[in-house]
């Protein structure tokens, strides 16, 4: 038999563990925040806005709050926090992190802007009448979010679309990890961002008639999604080398094995797909749990991504 | 006189053959670059092949490879790690923010993170190479096991080197054309 040893000297091998969990939170935040500003436009499109519930009308305030908690979090992991405005100084078209960082402060102005288009009369006049001074100016930027509403949402769909596929590029593009490594990552994260963003608004005090819409669109997305982990899998194994099925063997016995399939896989995908599924067949009301279940499951696949990631050199 | 019209491109080569992992050239790199403490720029990888008693061992002093397609520039959010003098890869203080994608987009490990907070790594001691000096652990190897040098100028010490011995180099699926050369 023939076998290899290597030994490193000098280096703190936990200095090779760089990310923790930071990057986790800030990835499950980020594609919530993108499955919400998907969600948002498409789901008040499907309900004739008499019947619209206050939740889903307001529904785009959701994202930039989820977002700056994500981005908090992604502020807590760096080393330098000081040197944040530099992601702000540069523009690095090979760099991920370098767009996303850009399309992170454009989904401010578009989810304030969408938001704010929605916005009844009587929230239109309390606000007002919180600060009068701001009144010509806030009903100017009123009259003109409220003219462009189409073309709002249709930029929230697509810098929704563009950020939970840029939380899993930016993973993809660091070759040194195999796991990682992997174009599969942006479809998978973010069909999960959009499960994640469903749940979320599942929780919100919403009408069955949205959620009945919702539970349509979360079963095919968990169905879609375990399609995406199968296939990164498949692709990991047989055309990823030597180290690409080390990575893969990490969750098919290895040290992640039990946690993947528990908390991810049979937890947060599998029942809440199985009781979505009953919900919507047997029309009862749905309860707190899937959507519970969906976004443990949804935190726990990157968290597990993030660190079995580092595990796989 | 020589003409060199091609661009400097500076290398080293390893010789695993005189190698002995003595780690000179680590304690010389810590010495040379005020490194902090548990900080390294350089490190000894020793490779062991077989089964006792059949066995083959390897020792390589490593460090950073200078990629020419370095996948920290590459992934770096702020332009902070940038291609200097002779290809080195260096790592620009004022505009680091310490987000760590150059450490884990590395597949030579060759980074790390200092204690003030932005990226550190191997500088082939080019403000040594500038004074017409040779990096720090080209210098302290007791072996004589590093070579330095532009691999474009032939009469270079790695040049020529790299000439009459046989190499190889490592970690190459990553496809980062890294500039370490080992002799075998």
């Amino acid at each position: 038999m023939y076998e290899t040893e290597i030994f490193r000297s000098g280096f703190d091998s936990s200095g090779i563990h760089v990310w923790g969990w930071e990057i986790a939170v800030y990835l499950f935040l980020g594609g919530m925040t993108a499955g919400l500003m998907i969600i948002a436009p498409l789901l008040s499109r499907r309900v004739p806005e008499e019947r619209q519930s206050r939740a889903l009308r307001l529904l785009p305030f959701a994202a930039p709050v989820l977002l700056s908690l994500g981005m908090l979090a992604l502020l807590l992991d760096l080393e330098f926090e000081l040197h944040v405005f530099r992601f702000y100084t540069a523009l690095r078209i090979t760099s991920p992190m370098s767009w996303g960082a850009w399309i992170l402060l454009l989904i401010y102005p578009a989810t304030l802007g969408l938001g704010s288009a929605r916005l009844s009369a009587e929230e239109t006049l309390s606000l007002v009448s919180r600060w009068p001074r701001l009144s010509p100016a806030f009903s100017s930027v009123l009259s003109w979010t409220r003219r462009n509403v189409e073309a709002l949402e249709r930029l929230n769909v697509i810098l929704g679309v563009a950020l939970g596929a840029y939380t899993g590029i930016l993973l993809g593009t660091l070759a040194a990890r195999a796991l990682w490594s992997s174009m599969w990552l942006a479809p998978l994260f973010l069909i999960s961002g959009f499960s994640a963003g469903a749940a979320a608004t599942m929780l919100l005090p919403t009408t069955s008639e949205e959620r009945d819409q919702l539970r349509r669109w979360d079963v095919m997305a968990m169905a879609a999604e375990i399609g995406a982990l199968a296939i990164f899998f498949i692709d990991l194994a047989s055309d990823g080398g030597e180290r690409g099925r080390a990575a893969a063997a990490l969750f098919f016995g290895g040290p992640y094995t039990a946690f993947f399939w528990a908390v991810v896989v049979i937890a947060g995908l599998g029942m809440p797909m199985a009781l979505e599924t009953i919900e919507s067949r047997r029309h009862v009301n749905a309860a707190v749990l899937a959507p519970v279940l969906l976004l443990i499951g949804g935190l726990a696949l990157r968290w597990i991504f993030v660190l079995a990631g580092q595990a796989a050199v | 006189m020589r003409f060199n019209l091609s661009r400097k491109r500076y290398a080293m080569a390893v010789d695993t053959r005189k190698c002995v992992g003595c780690s000179a050239c680590v304690i010389a790199c810590k010495e040379e670059n005020a490194l902090p403490l548990a900080s390294f720029r350089s490190w000894i990888e020793t490779e062991t092949r077989g089964r006792f008693p059949d066995l083959a061992m390897e020792i390589r002093s490593e460090r950073c490879e200078q990629c020419t397609d370095a996948a920290c520039v590459a992934n770096c959010p702020t332009g902070a790690s940038y291609y200097a003098k002779g290809g080195v890869v260096l790592v620009d203080r004022s505009l680091c923010t310490g987000c760590k994608a150059c450490v884990a987009s590395c597949p030579y490990g060759a980074r790390s993170i200092h204690p003030d907070g932005y990226a550190d790594k191997c500088t082939f001691c080019l403000h040594r190479v500038d004074k017409g000096l040779k990096p720090a652990c080209v210098a302290a190897c007791p072996t004589q096991s590093l070579a330095f040098g532009d691999i474009n100028d032939s009469g270079s010490d790695i040049a020529k080197v790299l000439r009459t011995r046989q190499w190889k180099q490592i970690d190459t699926e990553a496809g980062t054309k890294p500039n370490l050369y080992f002799l075998i």
